[in-house]
């Protein structure tokens, strides 16, 4: 089950929590992975850490023509790009009344219209090959709303029609795009948290904790093998019973 | 029936799955060749590799018919 050999993979935000996890089980599960990210000490960390199979490509995802061309490097790099796990993020969260709009805009540019970018980028290969697996990493407050994430929350449900959309034009080419919403992960974005705001999210999620990058991690890996071909246009929520969506 | 003009028919019946004879020169890809709006962004794409050439999304647009194509290929290259 979940055999990727021979197959290659784009994550973004490789650096962070959730993408080393993510690059992580698509490595265990034999694909050739390309991580990217803005910082690049600790992409390299996690390429010695996972060894062969491995290419670090630093990439700011602000940057429009650094984003275009970041899937050629991919298959510059591999030969082909097959898996592409949008997972890089960023907040900038205010209360809606103050938020600027370089907050917004910001906050917009990187989670959506770089997924946007990358997914164009990536499919000219993906439909030659008549095979292609998107996961697109979204997050329950798109569903939910969260008060001070306006910026983030409307970024994260963009992501969602917009999969949508582009998973009703590829479906017949053998190209599956999907989302995985996270809720409350423990990662550096979550640590931030008091210990307050912790204890009121936890009283939310009736599994009593938060959950670990690598759950998240799994559900992308389910996402982008060949036994998930016939998902396609869905959201794959993994929030410990936060949102039952 | 020249060189090109060979080369795009066989494209067009590979990627189509339409029989030769009817990829005449006013033959419209989506009218009369069955294709759908991504058939026709794939035959683009095929022509592009075939002729080594690039074709922007705005000359795309223009080709329509088994005939269009053949034409900006010819001046294309």
């Amino acid at each position: 089950m979940f055999d990727l050999v021979g197959k290659t993979a784009l994550v973004t935000g490789a650096s962070g929590g959730i993408g080393a996890a993510i690059a992580r089980a698509l490595h265990d599960a034999g694909a050739t992975v390309a991580l990217s990210g803005t910082r690049e000490a600790p992409l390299e960390a996690l390429a010695a850490e996972l060894g062969e199979r491995t290419h670090v490509l630093p990439c700011n995802l602000s940057d429009a023509e650094a984003v275009e061309a970041l899937p050629k490097r991919a298959i510059e790099a591999m030969g082909s790009l097959d898996i592409l796990v949008n997972n890089a993020g960023i907040t900038r969260d205010n209360l809606f009344m103050r938020m600027s709009d370089e907050e917004w805009g910001q906050v917009l540019e990187v989670n959506l219209t770089s997924t946007m970018r990358l997914c164009r980028g990536s499919l000219r290969g993906m439909m030659k090959a008549r095979w292609g697996r998107i996961v697109n990493i979204s997050s329950v407050v798109g569903a939910t709303g969260n008060p001070g994430q306006g910026n983030y929350a409307a970024s994260k449900a963009g992501m969602v029609g917009m999969s949508k959309s582009l998973a009703y034009e590829v479906a017949s080419r053998g190209i599956t795009v999907n989302c995985v919403a996270p809720g409350f992960i423990e990662t550096a974005m979550t640590e931030k948290l008091t210990d307050d705001q912790k204890g009121k999210i936890l009283g939310q999620i009736p599994a009593g904790r938060m959950g670990t990058p690598e759950e998240i991690a799994a559900a992308v890996l389910y996402l982008a093998s060949p036994e998930a071909a016939y998902v396609t246009g869905t959201t794959l929520h993994v929030n410990g019973g936060m949102a039952m969506l | 029936m020249s060189d090109i003009a060979e080369r795009v028919k066989k494209i067009v019946v590979e990627h189509l799955s339409v029989e030769e004879d009817k990829v005449t020169e006013n033959a419209s890809f989506i009218d009369d060749l069955g294709a759908d709006s991504l058939d026709t962004v794939e035959l683009v794409m095929a022509f592009e590799e075939e002729f080594g050439i690039e074709i922007p999304d705005d000359a795309a647009e223009t080709i329509q018919t088994f005939g269009d194509a053949v034409k900006f290929i010819k001046e294309a290259q």
